[in-house]
């Protein structure tokens, strides 16, 4: 019986690290520009099936394809912050909700009128085959998917914590005004935080498509996803989103195996409501 | 001299043109409408968690006026998705009767379904269920309602009786079993169906335990944990083809090797979908459906007709969806030309009185008892075959024989 929760919980660990990546990219763009990204979830769904028509026609891993993903995704994230998203930093929450979730739609239905509503699959030689660890069964692309999420996350923090870029953006985070004062492009800055973001989300989507199928219609259960993964880990905190996505994994996973696998995702918002009351600001939160 | 007689004008003449002309102008559209098509709404999840399903459905219904029309049956469809969404089913329902809609087929899922039959019953439109298994769908005195498809129940109770006959022709010892269902409006009557019947089936295996699933969770892998753990011979499945597949997934990741993986009448198992998925790891997963009688005339012209109108397409994989939606099709049909008006209550009236002998899906004629219900639909059990359903029981339609036990994951990819 050991064994069987051994199991369980490190199925949970390998996706909560994926959903943690996930998650990762809302809440650095919540974080810096207080922005919340209402297409978030849509996004991770188009890199999965940019990562489905590369793999279907060059062959190409997914893992191989992390980096160039990200990048590309970057530089839409820049190029939708500068032509959209920066005349609504500021601006009323509602004006930004329905910015984002207008644009989540048109992403939404533009995938169902290139690919159908059929899920897609990217079978990978390896995609079946799992390492036995003693009475440990990992899967070998869950166990690949969730180790790139891990090295991708701490290269972000690397990145905030010692570069100057990184270093100025946490002084518009810290103070904005003083950004401003001391020179800081700060439009620049939210247009790079917005590029991470977005970077963050589609190496998360490059990687869930080694373990779950793409269809346009997860969009807005991955976005659901990222928000309780935040609220729980604290709004605008990196390690909290990593540390959330773990815990809903895991949380899920025992909560699936102990009580009834139907009751996976009731446990998951049983986990937000008490975190609210008891912890508004999240575990690892400041509080306001 | 006849011409000259037809063409005299006597008061006699004036006054019998003048009662034909206001017979004709004055008689309601539903009389008018004996010669034209009945105007029908498909209601189908196209697009949303059901949207393979629907689409299989759809590519049905499209090829069945043709069909339809040469066996002197005259219909005109439109179609409404409802995104696999049970509030957007009532509104398109609503839509559909709107648009001017004499007759609603539909629409694959339970809920949605339930939702379009309240709306058919307040507009007294009648509602000719192509695929919905949930009981309550004919148990709630819906005068404006006929289902030509099984209930959970039904469904099971065939099921289990196939089974038990694929476990006498196999002889295979096969113990303990594990019920593993979706907890959708489908997935928990097949729950409370198997509840009722398994005690009383006297089948040669015990189920250890029924474990209900979200069917549109990313993942299953712990219900596979969960599964692997109770280590049974059978695995029971009542799933759609999305939770299908990461079943498998699951099961060949946590090398769990079951005897057989057996769906007593859900969907999931045979989707092209699944196919494509999968590919080999899909063969050898057995399901007990009603499927399409191969050796009938209209299932061959059926076929002929989907060929060349969906190329990209197996008619032996969308035969279940296609075959029902097209009867469905047929039973509004034919009772419009029987009943020679689209009137509500008179086609309903027409439809509660089918009896049709020659159609696509095994089973007796299509005639439906006072709930609506058709009780005439036989199962058969269907296997995995180089990724194609094959018939293998009952032996009088059987193209193979069924294997069992399946043979190991590992030595298929």
């Amino acid at each position: 019986m050991f064994s069987l929760y051994l199991n369980v919980i490190s199925q949970g660990i390998l996706t909560g690290l994926i959903y943690g990546l996930m998650a990762l990219g809302l809440s650095v763009i919540f974080g810096v520009m207080r922005v919340v990204n209402f297409a978030h979830g849509e996004f991770a769904v188009v890199a999965m099936y940019a990562t489905f028509l590369v793999f279907r026609y060059y062959g190409l891993d997914p893992l191989l394809m992390i980096l160039p993903l990200a990048g590309l995704f970057f530089v839409v994230g820049y190029a939708l912050h500068v032509t959209m998203v920066d005349r609504f930093v500021g601006r009323a929450e509602h004006e930004q909700f329905i910015l984002l979730v207008g644009l989540a739609i048109i992403m939404v239905n533009g995938l169902l009128m290139i690919f159908g509503p059929d899920a897609r699959a990217v079978n990978l030689p390896y995609g079946l085959d799992s390492y036995l660890v003693g009475p440990l069964i990992i899967p070998k692309a869950r166990l690949y998917a969730a180790v790139a999420a891990l090295v991708l996350a701490c290269g972000l923090f690397v990145f905030l914590r010692y570069t100057r870029t990184g270093t100025a953006i946490r002084a518009c985070v810290d103070n904005l005004v003083g950004a401003g004062v001391v020179g800081l492009n700060v439009k620049r800055l939210y247009a790079i935080t917005f590029g991470i973001g977005l970077a963050c989300v589609g190496a998360a989507g490059t990687l869930m498509v080694m373990i779950a199928d793409a269809e346009p219609s997860l969009g807005s259960a991955y976005t659901l996803l990222a928000f309780i993964i935040v609220i729980i880990g604290g709004l605008g905190s990196m390690t909290g989103a990593l540390v959330g996505g773990v815990l809903i994994g895991v949380s899920e996973a025992l909560a699936g195996f102990v009580i009834a696998p139907s009751m996976k995702s009731m446990f998951s918002f049983a986990l937000l409501a008490a975190i609210l009351v008891l912890r508004p600001q999240g575990l690892m939160g400041r509080q306001t | 001299m006849q011409n000259a007689h037809c063409g005299k004008l006597t008061r006699r003449r004036v006054v019998a043109g003048a009662a034909a002309a206001t017979a004709l102008l004055g008689s309601p559209a539903v009389v008018r409408a004996e010669t034209k098509a009945l105007k029908v709404a498909l209601l189908l999840p196209q697009s949303g968690y059901f949207a393979a399903a629907g689409q299989s459905c759809y590519r049905g219904a499209v090829i069945a006026p043709k069909v339809l029309a040469d066996y002197g049956y005259h219909v005109t469809l439109s179609y409404y998705d409802f995104e696999s969404n049970v509030a957007k089913a009532r509104i398109q329902a609503e839509r559909a009767i709107g648009d001017g809609a004499q007759c609603l087929v539909g629409a694959f899922e339970s809920g949605a379904t339930l939702a379009i039959a309240q709306v058919c019953e307040q507009r007294k439109v009648p509602l000719v269920v192509n695929i919905a298994a949930a009981p309550p769908i004919t148990e709630q005195g819906y005068k404006y309602l006929v289902r030509n498809f099984d209930t959970g129940g039904q469904l099971l109770t065939n099921g289990l009786r196939l089974i038990k006959d694929l476990i006498a022709a196999t002889k295979v010892d096969l113990t303990t079993a594990v019920f593993l269902h979706a907890n959708d409006t489908f997935g928990m009557s097949m729950r409370h169906a198997m509840d009722k019947l398994f005690p009383v089936s006297h089948m040669p295996f015990k189920i250890a335990e029924s474990i209900s699933f979200d069917p549109q969770a990313q993942d299953l892998s712990v219900e596979v944990t969960k599964v692997r753990a109770l280590n049974p011979d059978i695995v029971l499945v009542i799933t759609h083809a999305a939770d299908a597949i990461k079943l498998i997934r699951g099961m060949v990741m946590q090398r769990f090797e079951p005897k057989a993986i057996i769906s007593p009448g859900s969907p999931g198992l045979y989707d092209e979908e699944f196919f494509d998925a999968l590919g080999p790891l899909a063969d050898f997963s057995i399901y007990t459906l009603p499927w399409a009688n191969p050796k009938a005339q209209m299932t061959q012209a059926l076929e002929a007709a989907f060929k060349p109108a969906h190329p990209k397409y197996r008619f032996a994989v969308d035969s279940f969806n296609v075959g029902f939606t097209f009867e469905a099709l047929l039973i509004a049909a034919d009772s419009f030309k029987r009943a020679g008006t689209a009137n509500g209550s008179q086609l309903m009236a027409a439809i509660r009185a089918t009896d049709i002998a020659d159609h696509v899906m095994i089973g007796g004629p299509i005639k439906f008892d006072d709930k609506g219900q058709n009780n005439n639909i036989r199962s058969a059990v269907v296997q995995n075959r180089n990724r194609t359903p094959v018939v293998v029981l009952p032996p009088n339609v059987a193209t193979m024989t069924p294997v069992l036990p399946m043979p190991p994951w590992h030595g298929r990819t």
